[in-house]
């Protein structure tokens, strides 16, 4: 997917996270990251957000996260969305088919 | 011996999908079944990320000892569809329907998610239904529906919408919405399905909460949906079945087991015929004992 | 600051270097196994003189301190029973920078979070430059394992400090001593005045073995200051200042109970426990504290107390309106308080016979010739992190910051029955029950049960463990596993990466007897 324009996914209440995401100007992949659990997951959560913008063949986007203690699934799930509010496309729930 | 396993649905308590702290939350609570809710909850400008968020919680961190539930978005809504693709690929135990009115309805439901499921190699059939019954036409027809589809399990009654259905006002004793109750309790013991029965809404009421329940449990509801945790350990204690209960039900099952043996076809307890259904309440009987932490090995009955 | 190579490895398997600075280790043994010494007591209190007509009134802060003969390098002590609303810390320090003295050793009774002043600045600027205390927060904790201080900071529990003065590990030169009201000879009390902080507990023993006592107040009364909770006998100068605190900070309203269903669940678990306990009969004695979930504990622990006709025989610790309200329905004969956590259980002792100010020591000094803990039937602990040999962590949080102080949790363990430490099994993405805590502050082998939103984990290695495991089965209560409660947390969170320090030891965390039971070190920057 192609990320058009900048979009928003996910909240600051605890146990969450709100992402930002944004065309990169052929910049390729940037990540910001603020989380209360940097030291303990910070490289899991980079790694999270990594691999679902290459599921997803994202290859330009500057991904701005703010993490109020999300679980994995939760910042996937909030990637997920934030992609395809961003590509102004809707998922297709068939991909889920080949894991 | 019932082939499907007995699922306790005393107490029901709904996981907004908007909330990642709520659903986490929802696994440590007493409730039977947990429902990650995609509609009432969930703002329209979030239905898509609700999607995302139940998908993967459900496929991530799925309580194992509880019945694990999706409530879908209207049979009408724009949402539906992609709820369904969501939804049957995190294959939960069941899917709960709002605002059912007619049997084709749920008919529909049943048959788009029948396609997914052969699509991604899933049992087909094997996902249930829990119908919420939201208004007066849903009243009417609640016999058509309790029968309209072997997915169907039980049946919930919900006051909020009904009541609103029925242009009367909601009060606490709840005689508006009496009829109501007892007409979809009715249609389930014909259709032989469990029926719930309706929220209370004054979390801060604990002894209203236990007159309310222990009508629902009178009048012969299997179950009450929660609002609120704290209302969960009240609600399962009044589904708690009585000793003289316990005992009829292992006489049953006792029965039933002496019947194998002896390779009778028919079997009789107290001159009259055990049925299939007879023989799963009393394995749901001793399902509730054993919730409530009443041990039953060793009897004596 | 010279650190030995050499370590211990002491009884919950921490390493230890066996001598840190000046500090000479003495490794934990086991939580009973040290016998103190049966030599007398130490004291820096001297005889004095005062005659009729005499003055102890002195007319600021710096004039108290130019008396007292401070002077650089000495030790200087406050309490903390003005909590978060202290102003004593921040005027006394202002007014020693100003003389210009340096060098001291700072040892407040508990925890420091005071934030304006900053104690960073005044150690920074020379004015202190070691620290004993229950525990550093914020920006000092920050600052602490960033590396600021030469000499390690100490850490002990509420117990240990008059252990440790009388033990004349710590003697204290001067000690402020803020007082709700105080007349002009020095008897001194929290128990009244405008603001009014309740038990002064923790400063007792500061009062009767320091050498020079200054008593700070912002509410003089007329001679004599009844009740005098600091008695006279041990001042040597008396302050009026402005003001002590902020009033809205010291005079909360009563502590309010969390509306979180999740720590309601843990809260109503543990007094369920407690009920089934064989212990849970007339007489019985409970210590609940002042956590978010210690006061919804309180109220169910009511509930069922009233439920079965059960009568305690006394309360012990900290004191919330929620104790209070339980003494007032009968349901408690005696509050024993070494400190007041609101504004009513503050007001309540000078209003209620059956509830009294004690001593810390009375409380919880495990060297004394009888603490209250000794008669404690259930003690309820709050934690940051429980490993699966039941190892409690109440000092430093999910990066290795310092988030909490000692407290009196070690003690509690120590000396209640049984111990029960509360806690979810993660909070937000940190798991809070781990393989092996960051930090060991209340050892394994005296912790019973710990209570979670997905059961109860009783500790097999507990001397109670046994008849509570039969107690609890009979009363239909989940028991799981602590492994299995540490394998729930770690499959929502995932492994955590651990925490990356230097060799560095910036605080020393002393358990009950003066032992070293684990050391911080710098975090890796």
């Amino acid at each position: 997917m192609e990320i058009k324009k900048p979009a928003v996914a996910g909240t600051l209440e605890s146990s969450d996270c709100q992402i930002v995401i944004r065309p990169n100007g052929g910049e390729g992949i940037e990540i910001e990251l603020e989380s209360d659990v940097a030291v303990m997951f910070g490289d899991s959560i980079r790694e999270t957000i990594q691999n679902t913008l290459e599921e997803f063949g994202v290859k330009d986007a500057y991904v701005e996260i703010r993490d109020k203690g999300a679980l994995d699934c939760v910042i996937k799930a909030r990637m997920e969305c934030v992609i395809c509010r961003g590509a102004e496309e809707k998922y297709d729930w068939t991909k889920e088919d080949a894991r | 011996m019932a082939e499907k396993t007995i699922h306790l649905k005393r107490t029901s308590l709904y996981a907004s999908g908007a909330s990642p702290v709520n659903m986490i939350q929802a696994i440590f609570y007493n409730e039977d079944m947990l429902i990650y809710d995609l509609e009432d909850s969930v703002p329209a400008a979030e239905k898509d990320a609700a999607r995302f968020l139940v998908y993967n919680m459900v496929k991530n961190h799925r309580p194992k000892d509880k019945y694990v539930c999706i409530r879908v978005n209207g049979i009408y809504s724009e949402y539906l569809e992609e709820d369904l693709q969501a939804a049957v690929r995190a294959n939960p135990d069941c899917i709960r329907i709002p605002k059912v009115e007619y049997a084709r309805e749920v008919q529909d439901i049943s048959r788009r998610i029948a396609a997914i499921e052969e699509k991604i190699g899933l049992e087909v059939g094997k996902i249930e239904l829990i119908c919420n019954i939201e208004s007066y036409m849903g009243v009417i027809n609640a016999m058509e529906i309790a029968h309209s589809d072997p997915r169907v399990v039980a049946m919930a009654v919900s006051a909020e919408d009904l009541t609103a259905s029925l242009k009367a006002q909601r009060t606490k004793k709840g005689l508006e919405v009496f009829y109501a109750r007892n007409a979809v309790l009715m249609a389930c013991r014909s259709a032989g399905i469990d029926a719930l029965d309706i929220v209370f809404s004054d979390i801060n009421d604990k002894e209203g909460l236990e007159e309310d329940t222990a009508l629902a449990k009178n009048l012969g509801f299997d179950g009450k949906t929660c609002i609120h945790p704290r209302q969960i350990d009240t609600v399962n204690s009044f589904f708690t079945p009585s000793m003289k209960e316990i005992k009829y039900a292992l006489r049953v099952l006792q029965a039933v087991e002496e019947g194998k043996k002896q390779h009778k076809g028919a079997v009789t307890l107290d001159g009259g015929m055990i049925d299939k259904p007879m023989e799963l309440r009393a394995l749901t009987t001793l399902a509730q004992a054993k919730a409530a932490g009443i041990r039953t090995e060793g009897m004596v009955i | 600051m010279e650190q030995s190579r050499e370590t211990y490895i002491n009884a919950v398997g921490r390493e230890i270097p066996k001598q840190i600075g000046n500090y000479v280790v003495k490794p934990y043994t086991g939580a009973y196994t040290t016998v103190p010494s049966d030599a007398p007591v130490h004291t820096l209190r001297t005889a004095g003189k005062h005659v009729s007509g005499d003055c102890k009134m002195v007319e600021n802060l710096k004039d108290a301190i130019v008396k007292t003969g401070l002077k650089d390098g000495m030790t200087i002590s406050f309490h903390h029973s003005f909590r978060e609303g202290d102003e004593i810390i921040g005027q006394v320090l202002t007014a020693i920078r100003e003389l210009g003295i340096k060098g001291l050793r700072f040892a407040p009774s508990a925890v420091v979070n005071i934030k304006n002043p900053s104690i960073v600045d005044f150690v920074k600027d020379g004015t202190i430059d070691r620290i004993e205390a229950s525990g550093i927060r914020g920006e000092l904790g920050d600052a602490v394992l960033d590396g600021l201080m030469e000499k390690p900071v100490i850490l002990r529990t509420h117990g240990s400090r008059p252990r440790a003065i009388e033990a004349g590990e710590l003697q204290i030169d001067v000690a402020f001593i803020g007082a709700s009201a105080a007349d002009e000879y020095g008897n001194a009390t929290g128990q009244i005045g405008p603001n009014a902080c309740g038990s002064l507990g923790y400063s007792f023993v500061d009062a009767m073995n320091a050498r020079r006592v200054v008593v700070i107040t912002d509410y003089l009364v007329d001679y004599p200051c009844c009740p005098a909770s600091i008695s006279q006998q041990y001042v040597d100068y008396v302050v009026k200042v402005d003001r002590i605190g902020d009033p809205d900070k010291i005079g909360k309203g009563a502590a309010r109970m969390t509306k979180n269903p999740r720590d309601l669940l843990i809260a109503e678990r543990a007094a369920d426990v407690m009920a089934a306990s064989r212990m849970f009969k007339e007489n019985f004695s409970f210590q609940t504290g002042a956590g978010a979930i210690s006061i919804a504990c309180t109220n169910y622990l009511a509930d069922r107390m009233e439920e079965k006709g059960v009568k305690a025989s006394f309360a012990l610790g900290g004191m919330t309106a929620a104790i209070v309200d339980m003494y007032k329905k009968g349901l408690v004969r005696v509050l024993e308080c070494s400190q007041s956590f609101d504004a009513v259980a503050a007001r309540a002792i000078a209003e209620e016979p059956g509830i009294v100010e004690i001593d810390n020591a009375v409380y919880s000094n495990p060297f004394s010739k009888g603490s209250m803990l000794d008669k404690l039937n259930f003690g309820v602990l709050g934690a940051l992190e429980v490993d699966t040999d039941f190892n409690v962590n109440i000092l430093t949080g999910s990066s290795g910051e310092m988030m909490g102080g000692l407290g009196g949790g070690p003690d509690v363990a120590a000396g209640s029955d049984i111990s029960i430490v509360c806690l979810p099994v993660v909070r937000g993405r940190t798991p809070s029950i781990t393989k092996k805590v960051f930090t060991c502050c209340t050892p394994g082998e005296t912790v019973a049960a710990v209570v979670t939103e997905a059961g109860i984990a009783l500790n097999p290695k507990h001397k109670y463990y046994a008849e509570l495991k039969e107690d609890l089965e009979n009363a239909n209560l989940k028991l799981v596993s602590i492994e299995d409660l540490q394998k729930l947390a770690e499959s929502l969170t995932g492994v955590p990466k651990p925490i990356e320090t230097t060799d560095r030891v910036v605080c020393i965390v002393e358990y009950r007897d003066g032992t070293v039971i684990d050391v911080i070190k710098e975090i890796k920057k």
